[in-house]
């Protein structure tokens, strides 16, 4: 630990701790010094629930608006009168909401799949083999990871044409079995942790390779595994781009993303339809992050980003 | 692993290992080395096809295209810099796209870094009942991004939403947000720092690694709350300040769903061309590619547009690296 930086160099050694005799420690704080506690106390938790109220009060209020009456949400009113939850059905009624979260489901399923299919391989020789090249190898990864998703996209779909894969689902699922720089990176720096005797010992029982990535590290390794399916579950389930661009204008593939930013050109409806479909699109993703909520922030933590 | 039969066995007493002629040995070690090649390149498989199918490839020929007028239905047509020179000197969208992108990085990169480091410090500071706040305030990053966006619509929009209600209870002005081009933008900022929650949990993380020792120097000093904060909590988060820049630049130039999202919401139904308004102010360097690329299909424009996107990210984040050496103070004096 070096000096710290800046223009007051604070103590550089760590001081020893001072003994403190026990009838010390048991004394009663003084009465000033615990009223000024008790006034930070107080004013930390103020400034906590006050920025707690800027991060749920959106929520409440979208909520609110899904719930509201056709010419309510055209009014001032801010709570529904009354509740009208049949805003719900409406929603399904206007727009094919089961057909499009089936063709999300499929494509976000599928996609997923296939990233884990591949890149769990791929991982494991990027950490657990040893060969020649494997650091350059795991650099030319992580450089991918870096190109922005614009720089090959022309071509890609000049390809996805020529394949007549344009209007289907195919542009959207087929890319991902053949790896992902980000995930392939998650599952390597997971693997990376696993002691290396434990391969080891299978190896002196003749285990081969792909029976050691099977049995020993795929099943050490399902957190980090559960976290690269989370991650690219929900990343397909948002994405607009790649769908907005590969469906085209078969409105018979459109996943959710397209349906919700449409909504307004093609229905022009009022606030409170485009809130309840909204909502119904933000449920299952608060619903899993509630169900995974230590795998997306440790995932988070680990990797420094949410993929 | 079977043994080859050449493999001879010591004959002689005394000796614990198998004698194995030097030529031998070396072509059993070559054969597991090939045999462990053979395995490595199996499994890197699907990379390596991904790579050079969906990556190598698209990326030559996407160069090649920025150097060609190229519309899909004829074949590519030579066309040297003009793509470029094009960009650069007539095209005033492309001007007020990259001019809209770097006004959301400028202020949406570093009040998302200040909101985030502010959240994390309030969580840090207590020891006890974090979880609920720490789920609050990480929750809204999780939101989707559409449903998000229309979400803001909603709260920001000029006659009916709540913001501006409550502004006007208050007596502030009511700024016209998403329908204005001066609002449209500091809008988009306000969703980005509603959604500061991933940026807050690496941040929060690198709180609760300063060591408290050097907390407890500091007491001994008589440092006071700021000096504390500026002089040790500072320079030990400064790797992930550096990181939250970096990672906030390169998406700032891929910023595409929320305005996308948003323009399409405030447009009344049946508009085509939408992307891009309130007047332009949320046309971002990816969205005016996306509508030059795949709305007018001009392919080599795009491909121009992408590369030059391409060598900007790359110069910032060389830029960003190089300054970092001075301000960002890495543990155990690894510079």
């Amino acid at each position: 630990m070096g000096p710290l930086p800046g223009r007051f160099p604070i103590a550089t050694v760590t001081v020893p701790r001072p003994l403190i005799a026990p009838s010390i420690a048991a004394r009663p704080v003084p009465p000033g010094v615990r009223r000024q506690r008790f006034l930070v106390g107080v004013a930390n938790h103020a400034v906590l629930i006050a920025v707690s109220v800027f991060f749920v009060a959106p929520l409440v209020f979208v909520v609110l608006a899904a719930l509201m009456t056709d010419r309510q949400s055209l009014g001032q009113s801010v709570w529904p009168h009354p509740f009208h939850w049949s805003n719900f059905t409406r929603v399904f009624h206007l727009v094919p909401l089961v057909h499009y979260t089936l063709n999300t489901l499929t494509i976000a399923g599928l996609s997923t799949l296939g990233t884990v299919l591949s890149c769990v391989p791929v991982a494991y020789a990027l950490s657990r083999m040893r060969w020649r090249g494997r650091n350059a190898a795991f650099l030319l990864v992580l450089a991918t990871y870096m190109l922005p998703f614009q720089v090959t996209v022309v071509p890609l779909y000049i390809i996805f044409v020529r394949l007549h894969w344009i209007g289907s689902f195919k542009p959207l699922i087929i890319p991902s079995f053949f790896g992902d720089a980000f995930s392939i990176f998650l599952l390597r720096q997971f693997f990376m942790t696993i002691p290396e005797e434990l391969s080891d010992a299978a190896r002196v029982d003749g285990g081969s390779e792909l029976q050691i990535l099977t049995r020993v590290i795929v099943p050490l390794a399902k957190p980090a595994i559960v976290a690269v399916a989370l991650f690219n579950f929900l990343y397909n389930w948002n994405d607009l781009f790649a769908p907005l661009l590969f469906l085209g204008e078969n409105r018979k593939l459109w996943t959710l993303t397209i349906a919700l930013s449409q909504f307004q050109g093609l229905h022009h409806v009022d606030w409170n339809l485009m809130m309840a479909a909204s909502v119904l699109f933000m449920l299952p993703v608060i619903v899993l992050f509630f169900l995974a909520q230590r795998a997306f922030i440790e995932g988070v933590t680990l990797t420094g980003t949410k993929g | 692993m079977a043994v080859p039969a050449s493999v001879q066995m010591a004959a002689g007493p005394g000796v614990g290992l198998p004698r194995v002629d030097p030529e031998t040995r070396r072509r059993m070690r070559r054969r597991v080395k090939r045999r462990r090649y053979a395995m490595v390149l199996l499994f890197m498989s699907p990379w390596i096809v991904g790579f050079l199918v969906f990556l190598l490839y698209p990326m030559l020929s996407s160069l090649y295209f920025s150097f060609t007028k190229y519309d899909l239905l004829k074949s590519p047509q030579w066309a040297g810099l003009f793509n470029y020179r094009f960009m650069f000197t007539k095209d005033p969208q492309f001007w007020q796209a990259m001019k809209n992108t770097l006004w959301i990085i400028a202020v949406g990169v570093p009040t998302r870094i200040v909101f985030a480091i502010f959240t994390a410090a309030l969580l840090a500071r207590r020891r006890r009942s974090i979880g609920v706040y720490r789920t609050v305030y990480f929750l809204p990053s999780m939101a989707p991004a559409v449903a998000a966006t229309l979400g803001f619509v909603y709260l920001l929009n000029p006659a009916t939403g709540p913001v501006n209600r409550f502004l006007g209870l208050l007596h502030l002005p009511k700024p016209l947000w998403f329908f204005d081009p001066m609002w449209s933008k500091p809008g988009l900022v306000l969703l980005g720092l509603w959604g500061v929650g991933d940026a807050m949990i690496i941040f929060l993380a690198g709180l609760l690694n300063v060591p408290a020792q050097l907390y407890e120097a500091a007491d001994v000093e008589g440092a006071r709350g700021w000096q504390k904060f500026r002089f040790i909590t500072l320079p030990m988060i400064s790797p992930v300040i550096f990181f939250s820049l970096v990672i906030g630049v390169i998406d700032g130039f891929q910023y595409f769903t929320q305005a996308y999202v948003a323009a399409a919401a405030i447009s009344g139904p049946g508009q085509i061309n939408f992307v891009g308004s309130p007047q332009g102010s949320t046309m971002f360097y990816s969205v005016y590619l996306f509508s030059q690329g795949f709305q007018e299909f001009h392919m080599g424009y795009a491909s121009a547009m992408a590369w030059v996107l391409f060598a900007v990210t790359m110069i910032c984040t060389v830029v960003l690296i190089r300054l970092s050496r001075r301000w960002v103070h890495y543990q155990g004096g690894f510079r």
